[in-house]
């Protein structure tokens, strides 16, 4: 028997419980529009998280200053400015895993031009930083070292205060306060988009280093800086990295035994590509819930399939009666099966793909139907009709004629 | 004469609970090319366990059944669905096409499983409807025909693959007195056609249509005789 022949059989066959068809679909639907959306929106979780990752730059490490105590009590991390730009120097000259550093310090300031005025964070930074944080200007000049080495008043705006400040207006080669002293605006940063926390990463002014230290955040310990980033050369040589860094800034720090560490060393990427594994296993755990219901959907089909066998006893011995074998019987239920399970999978796919688009749209959040979910999906749909419709079609098939002729 | 059925020895037993039902005890029956048999005899006399062997729906529990010279007893189902439906046509008493179906498409239901292609299939199809005079309400469902068209549409059905003989089981069963005169008259002329024709009926005036009657009782039979058909004198 062809297959277009007992496809239009078994598509008969559901046409004439419109209803019934649909029900037993309605499970399948739901299943599979559930596995697309949550698939979707774990993909796009994923997605935002790496191009978080992609933002802070690859293979950093971070150094920042550690914690104190002083009569007792215990400040918190950075709260002494152990690390100064000399450190930085020496990790660059004498960890070989170590591609770049970039001192940074960091304070609030208030800038104005013209008549606006905006409380943002200013950067004090050498022009590695904006190699490692691949950060690329928009307008005007990058810093060059010998800004750094001059302690010359220039700056780079992030998108965000280039934006308050200046508007429309291009800022390159403007002069803005910052904190009353001018600065000649180099360039414009391109926009970064927010951190993995949530803040502004273009709310931003950067400074060489140097000027940052004398002329605008002075502080009561000279040369100091507020953090190191370190790049390892690889992805591998992160680790290592870590380790040199650590043990060469213990040295330089006299950190033995009876000493507390004054500095800490973080692994950012680490600290990221563990919230997109979390992403992932959340993904895994929705995708898991939704297979539950594809899984009861199936059941579904298995009961009014094993309804419809009963109710067209006789029509099977009709059919044996005129010759149909075992097979044919078999397949004609478990076409009807597949049927209703992959027409449920398209609806399911088309419903789920637009779930997906509505949260796309509503929260604002990359959300990805991939073409290997879509696929995967309908092969699962199909599978579901073949393994639940197998044992229904299995009874029909094992039908005795006789019986089956003889049933009212 | 061309043998097509012969019953050796046939017996079938039930077991019903536990009592053993002795259905047909040791029945001999051959039945002819071109012969128009009826079967008669009252419920519970075998007859329609004796149809149920000849149709290769059951198995004897014993004797043996020969097709056109061929044992069915040591074939598999799949076989004997094979045997059904190349061999043997069937007619039920209540008509038991597919609803929602169209008439052409119930009579190509065989063929279907026959594996013919589709335009050999129509063709055939169309011309055993033919036969029967229905070949103008191919197109409409079973439903929307009368009792006698619905079993015309059934005897094409037996018709379409050429079998080696037709079993009609009460065939007139579910009709007026009318109606069943005009399937007899159906079956009696294909019977005119060469066609075998077993049929199984308690009613005398429609077992009167066939050329040889024979009469079970409690699982034997008890008469086997040639007669002389009623209505075809009418027509000669």
């Amino acid at each position: 028997m062809d297959i277009l022949l007992s496809l239009r059989i078994a598509l008969r066959a559901l046409k004439a419980n419109k209803m019934r068809s649909f029900l037993t679909m309605l499970g399948i639907i739901i299943g599979i529009g559930a596995v697309i959306v949550m698939v979707a929106v774990g993909a796009g979780a994923t997605q935002v998280i790496s191009e978080q990752i992609a933002s802070i730059g690859s293979n950093i490490i971070l150094v920042i200053p550690g914690s104190t105590t002083s009569g007792g009590l215990r400040a918190g991390s950075g709260s002494v400015p152990s690390l100064t730009a000399d450190d930085a120097r020496a990790i660059k000259a004498e960890c070989p895993s170590v591609a770049q550093v970039a001192p940074t310090l960091r304070g609030a300031v208030q800038t104005v031009y013209g008549n606006m005025n905006w409380s943002t964070l200013i950067l004090g930074v050498t022009p590695e930083f904006l190699e490692i944080r691949e950060w690329k200007i928009v307008s005007g000049r990058s810093l060059a070292p010998s800004d750094v080495d001059g302690a010359l008043k220039v700056c780079l705006l992030g998108r965000t205060v280039a934006d308050i400040l200046f508007g429309d207006e291009d800022p390159a080669g403007k002069t803005i306060r910052i904190q009353k002293v001018p600065f000649t605006v180099a360039g414009v940063l391109e926009s970064k988009g927010q951190s993995p926390q949530g803040q502004d990463q273009d709310d931003v002014v950067l400074v060489p280093l140097t000027t940052a230290q004398h002329k605008i955040l002075g502080t009561q310990f000279p040369n100091t800086v507020g953090s190191i980033m370190i790049q390892a050369k690889s992805a591998e040589l992160l680790g290592q990295a870590e380790v040199e860094a650590t043990a060469l800034l213990d040295q330089r720090h006299r950190i033995g035994p009876s000493k507390d560490r004054d500095f800490s060393v973080r692994n950012l990427s680490e600290i990221l590509a563990l919230s997109q594994q979390s992403s992932q296993v959340m993904s895994l755990l929705l995708g898991a819930v939704a297979s539950i219901s594809l899984i009861v959907g199936g059941i579904g089909i298995m009961n009014i399939m094993l309804v419809s066998v009963t109710e067209r006893t006789r029509e099977i011995g009709i059919r044996m009666a005129i010759g149909a074998k075992q097979r044919n019987i078999l397949l004609q239920f478990l076409t009807e099966a597949v049927l209703l399970t992959v027409f449920g999978g398209v609806i399911g796919i088309l419903l789920g793909a637009a779930g997906a688009a509505a949260v796309a749209a509503l929260f604002n959040w990359p959300v990805l139907v991939s073409p290997q979910a879509v696929v995967t999906a309908f092969a699962f749909s199909a599978a579901v009709g073949v393994f639940f419709g197998f044992y229904p079609a299995r009874t029909a098939a094992n039908l005795n004629p006789i019986d089956a002729l003889r049933y009212e | 004469m061309d043998e097509v059925v012969r019953l050796i020895d046939v017996a079938k037993t039930y077991v019903m609970g536990e009592e053993q039902v002795k259905a047909l005890q040791g029945v001999c029956l051959t039945v002819g090319r071109g012969e128009f048999v009826a079967i008669m005899g009252p419920s519970g006399s075998g007859k329609s366990t004796c149809m149920h062997i000849l149709g290769c729906l059951d198995l004897p529990s014993s004797g043996e059944y020969l097709l056109e010279g061929q044992s069915v007893e040591r074939l598999t189902k799949n076989q004997l669905a094979e045997v059904r439906n190349t061999k043997l046509g069937f007619v039920f008493q209540g008509f038991n096409l597919l609803s929602r179906t169209s008439a052409l498409e119930n009579v190509e239901l065989p063929l279907i499983y026959a594996r013919v292609p589709t335009q050999a299939r129509r063709k055939k199809a169309l011309a055993a409807l033919d036969m029967v005079g229905l070949a103008g309400r191919a197109g409409h469902f079973s439903n929307q025909l009368s009792g006698g068209q619905q079993q015309r549409v059934a005897i094409a059905r037996a018709l379409v693959n050429d079998p080696a003989v037709i079993l009609a089981d009460e065939p007139t069963g579910n009709l007026d007195s009318k109606t069943s005169e005009e399937i007899m008259n159906t079956l009696r002329d294909l019977n005119a056609k060469g066609i075998t024709v077993i049929m199984v009926t308690h009613d005398a005036d429609v077992a009167a249509y066939a050329l040889r009657r024979v009469t079970f009782r409690d699982g034997v039979i008890v008469s086997d005789s040639a007669q002389e058909p009623a209505g075809r004198q009418v027509e000669a």
